[in-house]
């Protein structure tokens, strides 16, 4: 559905994104993971033809750069953050989406039905909460039901509440046989959305693999913050660092280093040793 | 899950007039939203009626003689204000949309740099038009109530001109735009060009001509090269058919284009209206990261 053959960008003489290649079968959910400035925003970009570069990429058999507007027809694009046209209403803002597109009025009020938007469409955008930005984010790229959709970073700026209700209405496109590109940070989100991850560092690929792989590959590690009945945080420090764990004391608890598939060691080496534990939280 | 279809098929690449419309109109309903819009109409309008009521009573004159002064207060105050505002209009277009992220909203949709780059330039000439239309029938109107309006042709002809000059600026400010990733950036550029255009321009051909005794036609050249001027040497020659005012250049033109100067510095300014615009839009549409 989408070659990226050996594509480069530069900014000066800093190429941001290095011979990147890429396909992406029809229907797949890929992500673009990695550090802020690893490169995966700009690859965006370069799909939707808003930066020049050096390669190709073709989407559904036609070049990108040659066949701008009719790749771009065929796409949904959710920006991080809708921090423009603050003072259209919900509604101005899809009608004029709808326009560019030659889409019908109809389909705007059903769109603001499918993301939940039917209430707010008289509120400014100014007015929106980030959860409510984002999903007219995603409601202006739906309007053309596109059989594919490109977000950037689409959770980063919710709460939990709002990223938990975004990824369910994510989730769902996904399972509708779209296919998604999305740039994302958060390990956890990806291994709820899609097949694959490319990793990127510095504007190369660094790691393909599955989500759940992710972590393991990259070496990614986490703290696993053990809260424990009174008393017991001593002996479960000495169980722990006998056992091989960095750890350390926290005021409730055990802060323990741990690797992205060793949680249950930890939590296991306590258990064995008769420590209560009370409660868990994962740092990163 | 069933995939959702893999082909694409190609639509038109061209720039379709019905798109530019949807983002010039957009641009519309925007200026009628803007502060910025409305302080201008407001200050041309009532700058525009304040010069049409004071023209007339002072004079003791009606007729040819009056029109001719309230005129020559409109050029002034348009040759002031108009560039300032098409400038400023311009300067802001695309760097504060690329600064806010709504250029890269609107292109990635299926819009060309084009349709996006006529869709802006429309809706703000034709939000220009509405201010300085809007100015001079207010103008229009006082003079005519107070006996002025004997020469009505040649008051829309100047009525016109300041469109024009109003667009040559737009194209001028969108060109600053194009280059200037900053709105700040822009409009500070943008008032740089107004102080030359207006002020440099005009006291620098004086002085120069004084220091080097440029020839009459050179001083005539250097008039119709800059927009304002050219503006300012049109609108004089429609409402008074003379160019006395530029002393010996003016009688040099007159003598050198005898009935045709009025058609000439009338297509000169068109001129400047149309180049900026179309360097500006070649500078988008050809280059440049969103």
């Amino acid at each position: 559905m989408i070659a990226i053959k050996d594509i480069t960008k530069r900014y000066g003489d800093v190429a941001v994104v290095k011979s990147f290649s890429l396909d992406v079968a029809a229907g797949e959910s890929i992500a673009l993971w990695g550090p802020n400035g690893a490169g995966k925003t700009t690859v965006v970009r370069c799909i939707l033809g808003l930066v020049s570069f050096e390669g190709t990429i073709t989407v559904g058999g036609l070049d990108a750069q040659a066949f701008g507007k009719s790749v771009r027809g065929a796409m949904g694009y959710v920006p991080q953050e809708l921090s423009f046209y603050d003072e259209m209403t919900v509604y101005e803002l899809l009608d004029y989406a709808a326009s560019l597109r030659r889409i019908p009025l109809d389909r705007v009020d059903e769109i603001c039905e499918v993301v939940d938007l039917t209430g707010h469409v008289n509120k400014r955008v100014r007015e929106l909460s980030g959860g409510l930005k984002q999903r007219l984010g995603i409601a202006s790229a739906l309007l053309p039901d596109p059989p594919i959709l490109l977000l950037d970073e689409p959770t980063s700026n919710l709460d939990a509440q709002a990223r938990d209700a975004a990824l369910k209405l994510l989730q769902g496109l996904r399972d509708d046989g779209r296919t998604l590109i999305v740039t994302s940070h958060h390990v956890e989100e990806i291994a709820m959305l899609v097949d694959r991850v490319v990793a990127m560092d510095r504007g190369e690929i660094t790691v393909v693999c599955d989500p759940s792989d992710l972590a393991e590959k990259l070496g990614l590690r986490a703290w696993l913050h053990l809260i424990l009945s009174n008393g017991s945080a001593q002996h479960a420090l000495q169980v722990l660092t006998d056992r091989g764990f960095t750890a350390k004391l926290n005021s409730r608890g055990v802060l323990v280093e741990v690797s992205a598939q060793g949680k249950g060691e930890a939590v296991a080496a306590l258990q064995h040793a008769g420590v209560e534990i009370k409660d868990l939280e994962i740092w990163r | 899950m069933t995939a959702i279809t893999t082909r694409i098929e190609p639509t038109t690449e061209r720039l379709e007039p019905s798109l530019v419309w949807v983002i010039a109109s957009k641009e519309i309903h925007d200026a009628t939203r803007s502060k910025w819009f409305w302080l201008w109409t407001v200050a041309f309008a009532g700058l525009a009626a304040f010069m049409a009521s004071v023209a007339l009573p002072g004079s003791q004159v009606t007729g040819y003689g009056s029109f001719g002064r309230t005129a020559a207060s409109l050029v002034a105050l348009a040759q002031i204000i108009v560039p300032l505002m098409g400038l400023t209009l311009g300067a802001y277009s695309i760097a504060g949309q690329r600064e806010t992220g709504a250029l890269r909203f609107l292109l990635s949709h299926p819009v060309s740099r084009s349709e996006a780059f006529c869709g802006t330039y429309l809706g703000l000439a034709i939000s220009l038009a509405a201010t300085v239309f809007g100015g001079f029938g207010i103008a229009g109107i006082i003079t005519v109530a107070q006996g002025g309006g004997a020469n009505a042709a040649s008051f829309v002809r100047i009525a016109v001109l300041s469109w024009l000059l109003s667009i040559s600026m737009l194209g001028f400010g969108m060109l600053v735009s194009t280059f200037t990733r900053r709105s700040s950036a822009a409009l500070g550029t943008a008032v740089f060009l107004w102080l030359g255009f207006v002020f440099i321009g005009d006291l620098g051909v004086m002085g120069t001509s004084v220091a080097t005794q440029v020839p009459t036609w050179g001083l005539l050249v250097s008039a119709v090269l800059n927009p304002v001027e050219a503006f300012r040497l049109a609108s004089l020659s429609a409402f008074s058919g003379s160019l006395d005012v530029l002393g010996p250049a003016g009688s040099f033109a007159v003598d050198t284009f005898g009935d045709s100067l009025g058609l000439l510095l009338f297509v000169n300014v068109v001129v400047w209206a149309i180049v900026p615009a179309l360097v500006a839009w070649a500078r988008f549409a050809h280059g440049g990261d969103v």
